[in-house]
């Protein structure tokens, strides 16, 4: 673990790993999405809309990894004071951000044939848009804190405290009444017919690359900006 | 003890504490943030009449009929145990509204005991079947989603 928060050994392994796992996510999910929209039968009920499935449940998913991933590098950082965990926590917000927008868009895509309505305030959907305000404010406050030089531990506290709303995004349907469908995907069983679950998983790991490939490419941009600043510095006062 | 276990302690019981709020403050909203109430809730404890509610449950089969003036439809909704709602609809109903299906009925309950219905829902359920495997025995459909898999051996 301290051998991989060498911002070198990370810039090295980084180096590789980007490229390889972008362009490995990318055609894995081209892939999928056209197993899932071109050779996969309509829905019994839902006929066509079915297909929204194939991005909507992969970026629901990695919006809540996202927030997951910064909640455990968050706490990373508070403890061992590793800097590259704040690092990894700032590149995962963005990603996690969109990744939440596309989420709730295309349920809202499908909420309208489907249940009858672009969107309603139950436990599930106010649950997630709630997950994207977290995500918008972190990125807020992760800049202010760049930019007011103040230190990163503010932001890895309210990274820390946001993880509270993961568990409530994912149990919501099943404490609450709501228009939400139930979870299809349990440990171990799915709701889902083979058909439309094969291309889904697929889709899972396709959309997964490439948000590890964005995380990685963000950190290494963070730290080539570091770099930068510390070299400008150290200019200046060479200068003097 | 090490500074860095120190911060452990302390972010460990700064978790454990924040959690505990977390599942108080959920175990108080159980019953306000329902997005709507089963027929059993509205047996229990029935709402003034005039009042608005959202009303969810699965549509009765068999209790689906269409009134004479073309628009209004009638049907009962039922929850886990045995009660059931009666409700009436004048207007366009969602494509998935079928008997047996999820129904969420936004409305009111009249003074006879009647839910009347300003908007229907459709809700989905947790499973997804393609439409050749509807009406085939489990076992035939077994079969056929193994044989039109890919690569899920």
């Amino acid at each position: 673990m301290h051998g991989f928060a060498n911002p070198k050994r990370f810039l090295a392994l980084a180096g590789w790993l980007t490229p390889a796992s972008l362009i490995a996510g990318i055609v894995l999910t081209a892939a999928a999405l056209i197993w899932g929209f071109a050779l996969v039968p309509p829905d019994r009920l839902m006929g066509e809309t079915v297909r929204i499935i194939f991005i909507h449940v992969p970026t629901a998913w990695l919006g809540m990894g996202g927030w997951t991933a910064i909640a455990l590098s968050s706490l990373v950082y508070l403890v061992w004071r590793h800097p590259l965990a704040a690092i990894a926590a700032r590149g995962a917000a963005v990603p996690g951000l969109v990744f939440t927008l596309v989420c709730l868009v295309t349920g809202s895509i499908w909420g309208r044939p489907t249940w009858g309505t672009w969107w309603v305030w139950d436990g599930r959907l106010t649950s997630m848009l709630v997950l994207a305000f977290l995500y918008a404010a972190y990125i807020a406050l992760g800049q202010a804190a760049e930019r007011e030089g103040v230190s990163s531990r503010i932001p890895a506290i309210f990274g820390l405290l946001g993880a509270i709303n993961i568990p409530i995004i994912n149990r919501s349907v099943v404490w609450w009444n709501s228009l939400h469908q139930p979870p299809s995907i349990t440990m171990g069983k799915s709701a889902i017919d083979g058909v439309f679950l094969a291309p889904l998983l697929a889709a899972v790991i396709g959309f997964s690359l490439i948000f590890a490939g964005v995380v990685l490419a963000r950190m290494r941009a963070i730290l080539a900006d570091i770099q930068a600043d510390a070299r400008l510095r150290r200019q200046a006062l060479e200068a003097d | 003890m090490k500074a860095k276990h120190q911060r452990l302690v302390l972010v460990v019981l700064a978790l454990i504490a924040l959690v505990g709020a977390s599942l108080l403050a959920v175990y108080a909203l159980r019953n306000q943030a329902n997005y709507f109430y089963l027929p059993e809730q509205i047996v229990a404890e029935p709402p003034e009449p005039g009042q608005a509610v959202r009303l969810g449950g699965m549509v009765e089969a068999g209790s689906l009929q269409k009134l004479a003036d073309g628009v209004t439809v009638t049907f009962a909704v039922t929850g886990r145990d045995n009660s059931r709602i009666p409700v009436r609809y004048a207007g366009i109903l969602p494509d998935l509204f079928v008997e047996g299906s999820g129904v969420v009925a936004e409305g009111r309950l009249n003074s006879g005991g009647t839910f009347v219905a300003d908007n229907l829902l459709a809700k989905h359920d947790e499973n997804y079947v393609p439409r050749e495997l509807e009406g085939m025995s489990e076992h035939q459909a077994a079969e056929m989603a193994e044989d039109t898999t890919v690569g899920l051996e």
